[in-house]
């Protein structure tokens, strides 16, 4: 519960940029409503955080994310912002900024900001590179300073194009933090040549992601974008929620081994989860006034028929190893067949539990929620992210990668497994598109690799510069201070092996 | 005489991204036919030692199957691959013959000394041979391997006029075969064969090495700046 002085400590907070205490402070003011209501039971795992509504805030009066649909607007010109359809490159991004600065989300700034390859290709005919490139800088560099948020993200379509080249160029020249980049690949569709300009983009600045375009086609449709931290979701939709259940607390709370926690404790705790998504759902549609309201949905660039809720879990692995302990087993998660099977009965069980737990106003995924792997907050001491393994015990990477890539296919709206390279990587670029390649063809849905050497560390989804905070406490893009959270719990930086933990949200800040 | 059908083998690794293009199987077969001063992998040399595996082709294939999807194809290398030549050819006929394994290249790691003959086995089913050329002064070659380099010299011009030659690799040794005058002969000797010749220089390291070598010093980021310049 918000307190005056939480309130007071906010407004003069000389940590927080102007913009990033007025977010803090609606922050603090929705927390002093009630939450929707939920049973008491529900109550009780939620401030064991058990389960976790990722500090949404009490009374969602927006979905957590939204992906507007970006080409509709383009092409037909908004009433309510007044603009007439875009008809060449610069009204284009023009009308681009003004879209993104007028819509909402959970971090006050857009997690989506469209395919842009696939928005701007229809307006680059009879510009020359020239132009191209000292436009596209500008829209950039603008991204990144208007919009200082690493969840914000963009992503480019399978098939390498004028626009998505100048894109690396321009990633690997300017070193931004923003925008967050996915790369939508196709075995066939997508060149070796488009993914090693990639990879050397990824050794530049960390970016950008890798996403199996034909498993995320399959499982949203052809309309979809990977948004802020590994969230695929339908464009023209979104998530109105994100709750997770913490997989290890919920194994500390069974202690009669593996069969009990199948059959009570595990579906106890779903169902807890649902019923604080559900209470939230029907708090954003039916209160809000969100749906009726907004001039999105007025414009029909957001509809409500392509929302579905993710389920998140996290903690899969210190789950596992607590079962197998509890079995007498010392095998743990990522090094015994064992507890690889077992993680992975797990998922499936969950996967199995939220396809047939109906959910109010989710007619994105038929009714039900999307199942998500989450990555993580920097509240999060001693758990894993998702179905990671613990950082510092991973396997060797073909080892890791065989138990990570089973669960990709369960979670619809997101997985993610960050694997470090040393510079071995740089040398032979061709090795790093064979891995990526090979992780698709074996069920991958999402890879990422950071190499060790540059200025960027990926905490979960999204960069922080490793110069940005040597200069903390006055950072300019409010993830930075999630990162200096991981960094300090979860020694990212003492990490030697492949990867980093991961945070995506946290009370102290309002993303 | 091995059977061909079952290998000396010192280790395998089922990734590696620096032996050949991509990510590659790598078999290190046992046994060498030099005995390199500065060999890295000193107990690869002789080819029976009870640290060695057997293993026969099928078993190697299974490996091989572990690694993928994940790889661009598979390198032998050795101690001396071609040592074990007959083992290596049954291993590349059945990658290259079975639908399974379509798509993956097959490549030799080379210390070039191999007749041709086994070259022109081994040549259909090979897409490269990486070699190593350790000195092209005759003298300084036996000095350095306790071989004369005239075998090797021939697998190079061969292999390159088949278009089978992936890149030939410098070892080069401060102080040893690495004077600007070794460097350029070596250099125009290579680009004579073909102008585009691949050449890869790795620098000297003590790591692995025997005792003589070892008080060898090890190239610096200067002399490797210096090779680089004058080889390219
Ligand atoms: S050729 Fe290679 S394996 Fe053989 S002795 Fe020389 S360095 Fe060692």
């Amino acid at each position: 519960m918000t307190s005056l002085e939480n309130i007071r400590s906010t407004v003069n907070d000389s940590k927080f940029t102007y913009r990033q205490r007025i977010a803090q402070l609606a922050n603090l003011a929705e927390n002093l409503l009630d939450p929707p209501p939920v049973r008491k039971q529900c109550t009780d795992a939620l401030e064991k955080r058990i389960i976790c509504d990722m500090f949404e805030g009490n009374a969602p009066y927006r979905p957590r994310y939204l992906l507007p649909d970006y080409k509709k607007v383009l092409d037909n010109g908004s009433v309510f912002l007044e603009l007439p359809a875009a008809k060449d490159f610069d009204d284009a991004l023009a009308f681009l900024l003004i879209m993104y600065s007028a819509t909402p989300s959970i971090t006050g700034y857009p997690v989506y900001f469209g395919d842009l390859d696939t928005l701007l290709l229809p307006y680059v005919d009879g510009l020359s590179d020239e132009d191209l490139y000292a436009k596209l800088k500008r829209f950039w560099i603008s991204l990144d300073r208007m919009f200082p948020d690493a969840f914000a993200h963009t992503n480019l379509s399978p098939v390498y194009n004028r626009v998505s080249q100048m894109i690396f160029k321009l990633e690997r020249e300017l070193l931004q933090v923003v925008p967050n980049i996915s790369l939508k690949v196709d075995p066939v569709l997508t060149s070796d040549e488009y993914i090693l300009d990639a990879v050397t983009t990824v050794f530049a600045c960390g970016k950008p992601h890798f996403i199996n375009d034909v498993m995320m086609q399959s499982d949203l449709g052809s309309q979809y974008a990977a948004v802020s931290c590994y969230n695929s979701l339908k464009i023209g939709g979104g998530s109105h929620t994100l709750v997770r259940i913490n997989l290890k607390k919920t194994a500390e709370e069974c202690n009669g081994g593996v069969e009990k926690f199948f059959e009570t404790t595990l579906p106890f705790y779903l169902d807890l989860t649902a019923e604080l998504m559900e209470s939230r759902i029907l708090y954003l549609v039916e209160e809000s006034g969100f749906f009726e309201s907004n001039w999105l949905v007025n414009e029909g660039l957001l509809d409500l028929e392509k929302f579905s809720p993710m389920f998140g879990l996290f903690g899969l692995a210190e789950c596992v190893n607590i079962l197998m302990e509890q079995e007498g087993d010392s095998g743990t998660y990522g090094h015994s067949i064992a507890a690889d099977d077992l993680g992975y009965r797990i998922t499936s069980f969950i996967a199995d539990w939220v396809s047939h737990r109906k959910m109010p106003y989710c007619d994105g995924n038929d009714g039900y929620a999307f199942l998500h792997s989450q990555s993580g907050i920097d509240l999060d001491l001693d758990v894993t992210a998702g179905t990671r393994i613990p950082i510092g015990t991973e396997p060797p990477l073909i080892d890791h990668l065989r138990t990570v890539s089973r669960h990709h296919h369960l979670f619809a709206s997101g997985i993610s497994d960050v694997l470090s390279f040393d510079e071995t990587a740089v040398k032979n670029p061709q090795a790093v598109v064979d891995v990526i390649r090979g992780a698709f063809k074996s069920g991958m849905r999402d890879f990422t690799f950071n190499l060790d050497s540059n200025d960027f560390i990926r905490i979960t989804g999204y960069l922080v510069r490793k110069s940005d905070l040597a200069k903390m406490p006055s950072a300019r893009h409010s993830s930075t201070f999630l990162g200096a959270g991981s960094v300090a719990d979860s020694h990212v930086n003492r990490r030697n092996v492949k990867r980093v933990m991961s945070a995506e949200s946290s009370p102290s800040t309002s993303s | 005489m091995l059977k061909a059908h079952q290998a000396q083998v010192a280790s395998t690794i089922k990734f590696s991204w620096v032996d050949g293009p991509g990510n590659r199987y790598v078999l290190f077969l046992q046994g060498c036919n030099f005995n390199c001063l500065a060999c890295h992998n000193p107990q690869t040399i002789p080819l029976r030692t009870p640290r060695a595996n057997e293993m026969t082709v099928q078993e190697v294939l299974e490996e091989i199957r572990g690694s993928m999807p994940y790889i661009s194809g598979v390198t032998v290398s050795g101690g001396e691959a071609t040592v074990q030549h007959e083992f290596v050819l049954d291993l590349f006929k059945e990658i290259k013959s079975r639908k399974e394994f379509k798509g993956l290249t097959t490549f030799i790691d080379s210390n070039g000394n191999a007749p041709q003959e086994v070259w022109i086995q081994l040549a259909p089913f090979t897409d490269g041979v990486m070699l190593d050329l350790k000195a092209l002064d005759d003298a300084k070659h036996i000095e350095l391997t306790g071989n004369s380099n005239v075998v090797v010299l021939d697998s190079i011009r061969y292999l390159d006029s088949i278009a089978k030659l992936y890149e030939v690799r410098l070892l080069l040794v401060p102080g040893q075969n690495d004077s600007d005058r070794e460097l350029i002969d070596t250099a125009v000797w290579l680009r004579g064969i073909n102008p585009e010749m691949r050449i890869k220089i790795n620098a000297f390291k003590t790591h692995g090495v025997r005792a003589l070598a070892r008080q060898w010093p090890e190239a610096s980021d200067a002399d490797l700046a210096r090779y680089k310049d004058i080889v390219n």
